[in-house]
């Protein structure tokens, strides 16, 4: 099973883990008790959750009204907040799937938790849609569902609806993939427990998993087939999301640039809460033997060139919005109108937080700092969260006709949905940092007799 | 079919005056002028209500479908279609789409004479009052479309040149605003639109609006 690895390649595995340890260490969180930094974080998301539900309760109960938007900017923190999560699960789906099919080994030991991420994201994506309808409880006429209305049915021409269908597909994808990859070590787990409860808890989990050379041989089919599905979605549900955009007719919005620049805004973003969650999840699971510094890096170098790739979107959308010698052009998110005008600290926001900071990434250095890496993470899911919220606030505030420029500014809602979805987040994450093996462990151990620092070590 | 004539709006001279007096008007160059507002800030009245486009950019994004193209060639919006995705207001160039944010009728906070019966009495009763999470816009007052196409199917004829007007034509007092039928080209309206002062608002976005302007034309040399 081990294929041989040149023991000049940095390990993926550090110390003289056997077989037996990687079990303990994967199984430790799920077997153990929360000490109580869990408990405090988990209080703390909870409460943030608790905020979120109150807000969103009052927005449907009042009208949406209670939020800061108007009758030019009717969009704000809803759509970024969703362009921003769906952004993010993308980078879970790009390790599991892209990796597997490019057979990076580096990937098993972040996958598990990358796709956790993705699947927690996109709920709180899906969340945005729903919400910000006016009338909510009808919100099931976007679903072709024949009915009794007459005639009625849904708009196939709309990029809204394109929407659903894109995030629909990717959340059950994704989900069924990552459940796929979690039946072994559901499986290991479900072996170990002592508690009657909890062995039948992941009984149920595991599905039945025996462990069989059969069950493996289809493991490793499904996974194939379901990585060649999930690939293109990585490509495909931020292209339909910068339709909404892409397809309008507003200065700003009305750009062929915007798939292939949100795909990649999307993967450059999502590997940078990737390393958010892992950075801290590594010292507080005591992961440090599966999540190394190669691990860190390995992204880093991901989101320097996703970086690079958005910076260069940016650019051109700078220059071919001047070159174009329209004046619309000149108030669009990327001109010298938004970098001058009343949204410039938004501006200038995106540009140091996605153009200028990451490029320190170029020094190894850096780059194989966990703190540097810590703090590069949070700057970058602020700047893109920033880019969502240009695109949306700036160009609809400054459209074709200038008695319809206005401004926008967010309520004590907008904040608290916002602040609620980030706390709703953590709370699945955290349930699933003490329920779910965190890391692939049966993906691991097929690699530790060659990326394992003992094992290489013993090669020379 | 709308037509209207930015020029008989009434507009104030004072700031014409004013731009006299400071030097920044008085060139006569028109077509400076009008090449960079800035320079030589003057106020027309421009009322903007929905263009009824007849390549609608609201019709092809809304996901249900509540906002399409009515046989009269107006941009119809079905109200009780409607989910309030607001997608279609951000998508017009002429931002004249207008959110129900709150429920505005039995409701203590806003006072638009639909809390109590008296009220309510001033509403149009012919127009349903829309709720709370639905988009409007400009109907073009349909149901006086409706009711006037009506009456001439029941009468066996055809609906004659001025038969009806849109709420706004019969409230302008300098007739500013006419409406009437394009395919009719006896039509005062439909004359108007083959003038040379005619133009389209945004015409390049490619919207093909049924609203068409009226140029100002402006004597620089007595105002």
């Amino acid at each position: 099973m081990a294929h041989y690895e040149a023991p000049i390649r940095e390990p993926l595995i550090l110390g003289d883990k056997t077989y037996h340890d990687i079990s303990n260490d994967i199984a430790a969180p799920v077997e153990g008790k929360a000490n109580k930094w869990w408990w405090g974080v988990f209080t703390l998301a909870l409460i943030c959750f608790l905020w979120g539900v109150g807000a969103i309760i009052y927005t449907i109960g009042t009208g949406i009204g209670v939020w800061g938007l108007n009758n030019k900017i009717n969009w704000a923190w809803d759509i970024t907040n969703f362009v921003w999560w769906v952004g993010i699960g993308h980078a879970g789906t790009l390790i599991s799937a892209v990796l597997l099919l490019f057979r990076q080994k580096w990937r098993m030991g972040i996958n598990r938790s990358a796709e956790a991420m993705t699947i927690f994201a996109v709920v709180q994506a899906g969340l945005f849609p729903l919400i910000h309808m006016g009338r909510v409880w009808n919100g099931y006429w976007v679903m072709p569902i024949p009915n009794q209305f007459g005639s009625l049915w849904t708009n196939f021409n709309s990029p809204l609806l394109w929407d659903v269908f894109a995030i629909s597909t990717y959340l059950s994808v994704s989900l069924v993939f990552w459940y796929t990859g979690l039946l072994p070590d559901f499986a290991m787990i479900r072996d170990r427990a002592t508690k009657p409860f909890q062995k039948k808890i992941y009984s149920l989990l595991s599905f039945g998993w025996t462990g069989r050379a059969k069950d493996w041989q289809r493991f490793e089919e499904v996974s194939l087939v379901l990585a060649g599905l999930a690939t293109p979605l990585v490509l495909s549900v931020h292209t339909i999301v910068s339709f909404d955009f892409a397809t309008s007719v507003i200065p700003g919005w009305h750009s062929t640039v915007y798939p292939p620049y949100f795909v990649a805004g999307a993967v450059f973003s999502g590997f940078a809460m990737v390393q958010t969650l892992l950075i801290v999840m590594r010292k507080v699971s005591n992961l440090e033997a599966y999540i190394t510094r190669l691990h860190i890096e390995n992204m880093n170098k991901v989101i320097l060139v996703t970086g690079g790739i958005v910076m260069v979107a940016y650019l051109s959308e700078f220059f071919i919005g001047w070159y174009s010698g329209s004046l619309y052009e000149d108030f669009t998110y990327l001109s010298i109108g938004a970098a001058t005008g009343p949204y410039w600290w938004a501006f200038w926001a995106l540009i140091l937080c996605n153009g200028v900071f990451p490029q320190l990434l170029w020094f190894k250095k850096l780059r194989t700092n966990f703190t540097v890496s810590f703090i590069m993470s949070i700057i970058i899911n602020i700047g893109m969260w920033f880019e969502r919220f240009d695109i949306i606030v700036i160009n609809l505030s400054r459209g074709h006709l200038p008695s319809s420029w206005t401004q926008f500014e967010p309520t004590f809602v907008d904040v608290g949905i916002f602040i609620g979805t980030i706390g709703f987040f953590f709370v699945l994450f955290l349930l699933y940092a003490r329920t779910f093996p965190v890391v692939a462990q049966a993906e691991v151990k097929s690699i530790l007799k060659s990326s394992g620092e003992y094992y290489k070590k013993e090669h020379h | 079919m709308h037509w209207l004539r930015i020029d008989r709006y009434y507009s104030s001279d004072m700031t014409i005056v004013k731009g006299k007096e400071d030097g920044s008007f008085g060139s006569g160059d028109f077509f400076d002028a009008m090449s960079h507002p800035s320079d030589a800030p003057e106020v027309s009245f421009q009322p903007v209500m929905c263009q009824h486009c007849n390549h609608a950019p609201c019709e092809t994004v809304c996901p249900v479908a509540a906002t399409s193209h009515g046989q009269q060639g107006q941009n119809q919006m079905a109200y009780n279609r409607c989910v309030g995705t607001r997608y279609c207001a951000n998508n017009c160039p002429y931002k004249v789409r207008r959110f129900n944010w709150f429920k505005y009728f039995d409701n203590d906070q806003f006072d638009y004479n639909m809390n109590n019966g008296i009220g309510k009495m001033v509403l149009n009763p012919d127009v349903t009052v829309r709720s709370r999470g639905v988009m409007e816009k400009c109907s073009m007052c349909i149901q006086m479309t409706q009711a006037t196409i009506l009456t001439a199917k029941k009468e066996g004829r055809a609906v004659a040149e001025g038969e009806f007007k849109t709420a706004c034509a019969n409230a302008c007092p300098t007739g500013a605003i006419v409406f009437g039928d394009i395919n009719n080209k006896e039509s005062l309206v439909a004359q108007k639109a083959e003038d040379d002062r005619s133009f389209k608002l945004l015409d390049f976005v490619g919207t093909k609006p049924n609203v068409f302007y009226q140029l100002k034309v402006k004597n620089k040399q007595e105002a």
